[in-house]
């Protein structure tokens, strides 16, 4: 068996005319069949274009920047009713309501006063300590009510009101928002499409050609890079353009991070995909990584609300670093120094992700 | 020793626990020949191509493509090999002219891409995304992408199952064409007439096993002989199977759902004398038809099932 090994296979040497055939490389088109189908599927455009630009637009009206809310103080009738009310008028952000004892209190349990005012030789504050707005009408009435009484103040500090750029809701949710979609054209971009590939036997029959594998690959990291070109630049740019957003630190750091999340969440999604023979099941799978992610990693609500002891987790997440680092460069004008330690997290997710998906692929 | 294409000896494939779908086949397929793998569903022909094409391994035995074995130059064998898989979906979204140029850019050396949609009677459906081709398109579209490697051994798992009498006859005028160039063909079916129009030799498969192999024309005549008389009795009369057997130029009787078939070399001289010993019985012979012996007949023969049972 080894001499026939040895001696070159029988049948026709290859024709002469060998490389006359050849067109372009195989690298090439197989990047060029993927950006067809990109393009080809409206639904896909939509998602990965659209979507987060809607999604922008109304959280941005929703939670756009508002004048401060005025103080709203209940007063219940009865003796002494007036000249509380008289003590708390006059203050431009303070609106003050006289009601009856059943009605201040459903005023107060609904949230249509903050605070009610029981007035009396020592007047009664009621109010909900578990909601912030109660806590500062309380503090503003029993100010004014003292002040009336006649304290007087020592101190007399001169205010100096600021608005911080980057400070706005709308802020923090434009680079959420760009991670949350680097990490989910990731996850669906390559772990769900590969799954189709496989359900419907794709897989297997570019298997059976002598195609390189890294061929096939590297073409939709290819893929994925083009398209991270233009989303990550897109929705920066509407937001810097519609709701003048910020653009502080290194773009080289954004781009940076933005090439590594997509690493990373592409890493991810090849791992989900690398085995399972049904579509359904990495579909699942995907939601499984990505919904957590969502919630914990600080796309809508920063990821400090969350208690001491899951903050370990939640640091861990590439979500988190993705969105932190992001954050810090367009907000705060980190420099890449600064997002050193994001940087190495995604780096890392990315490396261990394709080591083990690679190994334990399946391609039938 | 005969230049072979492919040659496998006890070739064998479980899925454990208990299933074994190829037990012990052995295959010999020369260059330039067209080869069917015939049998019922569930026979073990996609098992025994697919470790053949190298997308499954063995559980045991030996096999040889092409002179090599898929352990010792996997790429080097996938230049020379093309195929179809029993279902093959390509990318929907792309047009048959460029599915077949994306095949085409995956292989060093091969044909000409118009021409390959030519070949398949596809030229004027090369702009069509390939979902929106019919059945029969598709299939001959996987054929075209399978050829555009200008391989020297083709598989064809289940080429023409499905489709309509007109597809069926093209992807058969292109295989006809592939021999004439010399090609070789390995195809499985379970159409005998497939079979039978196309391949040079077949081997029948049954549970894992080749049960007889051999040009169509000698396993018929082989296992069946030449001329089948197939009919009923009327009303609940029986039939005498030995008397059928002692009818002259007859050579066999069996009973088939229904009714009876004799086997005959002279359809002239069994069916005067049938008629006359069933008249002299009283009885009379309905539904009375004759056809040239088949594969289907030979595969009844051998098992005593009908293919597509």
């Amino acid at each position: 068996m080894t001499e026939r090994a040895a001696t070159p296979p029988p049948g026709p040497a290859p024709a002469p005319d060998r490389a006359s055939g050849e067109g372009p490389g195989a690298l090439w088109l197989l990047t060029l069949a993927r950006v067809r189908l990109f393009y080809r599927e409206p639904s896909t455009l939509f998602w990965t274009f659209i979507f987060p630009v809607l999604l922008t637009v109304a959280l941005g009206i929703a939670f756009r920047s508002r004048p401060p809310e005025p103080v709203a103080i209940g007063v219940v009738a009865g003796p002494g009713a007036a000249e509380a009310r008289s003590a708390l008028t006059g203050q431009p952000d303070v609106k003050v309501t006289v009601l009856d004892e059943a009605a201040a209190r459903a005023a107060l349990r609904t949230g249509r006063v903050a605070v009610v005012v029981v007035p009396g030789a020592s007047p009664v504050l009621r109010f909900d300590p578990t909601r912030p707005e109660s806590r500062l009408a309380r503090v503003v009435a029993d100010d004014l009510l003292e002040r009336a009484a006649g304290r007087r103040d020592v101190l007399t500090p001169r205010q100096d009101t600021v608005t911080e750029a980057g400070s706005r809701y709308v802020d923090f949710l434009i680079p959420g928002l760009l991670g949350m979609n680097i990490m989910s054209t990731g996850l669906w971009g390559i772990g769900w499409v590969i799954a189709e590939l496989r359900q419907k036997k794709l897989l297997k029959r570019l298997a059976a050609t002598p195609m390189r594998r890294w061929h096939f690959l590297f073409s939709f990291a290819v893929v994925r890079l083009l398209f991270l070109a233009v989303e990550v630049p897109f929705l920066i740019g509407f937001g810097m353009l519609v709701f003048g957003t910020p653009f502080q630190g290194s773009a080289l750091a954004l781009a940076l991070l933005a090439l590594l999340g997509a690493a990373a969440f592409s890493g991810l999604g090849l791992l989900i995909a690398s085995r399972a023979s049904n579509q359904q099941t990495v579909g699942g799978l995907i939601n499984l990584v990505l919904l957590p992610m969502m919630i914990l990693s600080g796309v809508f609500f920063s990821s400090a609300n969350f208690p001491d002891v899951m903050q370990p987790l939640v640091k861990a997440l590439p979500l988190t670093a993705l969105n932190e680092g992001m954050r810090a460069v367009l907000n705060d004008g980190a420099s890449l120094a600064a997002v050193a330690p994001q940087c190495l997290l995604l780096l890392g997710t990315a490396l261990v992700s394709f080591a083990v998906a690679l190994r334990i692929f399946r391609w039938s | 020793m005969p230049d072979l294409a492919i040659r496998c000896r006890g070739l064998v494939k479980r899925y454990p626990p208990a299933v074994t779908a190829v037990d012990g086949l052995d295959l010999e397929v020369a260059r330039g020949e067209c080869f069917g793998l015939l049998g019922p569903n569930g026979a073990g022909k996609t098992t025994t191509v697919e470790i053949l094409e190298g997308l499954l391994a063995p559980s045991g035995g030996e096999v040889e493509v092409l002179g090599r074995r898929w352990g010792e130059d996997a790429a080097g064998l996938r230049e020379r090999i093309g195929l179809t898989l029993q279902e093959t979906h390509l990318y929907e979204k792309l047009t048959a002219r460029e599915l077949v140029q994306l095949f085409r850019a995956l292989y060093r050396r091969g044909r000409d891409v118009d021409e390959v949609l030519r070949m398949v009677s596809l030229e004027e459906k090369a702009s069509s995304w390939y979902e929106r081709l019919s059945g029969g398109q598709k299939q001959r579209l996987a054929v075209a992408v399978a050829l555009v490697g200008d391989p020297e051994l083709l598989f064809l798992d289940e080429p023409t199952t499905g489709l309509d009498p007109q597809s069926r006859r093209q992807l058969w005028d292109v295989v006809t064409e592939l021999k004439r160039r010399g090609k070789t063909v390995l195809l499985t079916t379970h159409y005998m007439d497939e079979a039978e129009r196309l391949c040079d030799r077949v081997a029948i498969v049954d549970h894992g096993k080749v049960i007889a192999l051999g040009t169509p024309r000698a396993l018929v005549a082989a296992h069946v002989g030449q001329e089948i008389v197939e009919f009923q009795l009327d009303g609940a009369a029986d039939g005498d199977e030995a008397a059928f057997a002692a009818l002259p130029a007859v050579q066999a009787v069996r009973r088939v759902a229904g009714g009876w078939q004799l086997v005959t070399d002279q359809v002239h001289l069994a069916i005067p004398a049938l008629l006359g010993s069933l008249t002299a019985r009283g009885q009379a012979a309905v539904a009375l038809s004759t056809h040239r012996a088949t594969l289907e007949d030979v595969f009844v023969t051998l098992t005593g099932r009908r293919l597509r049972d």
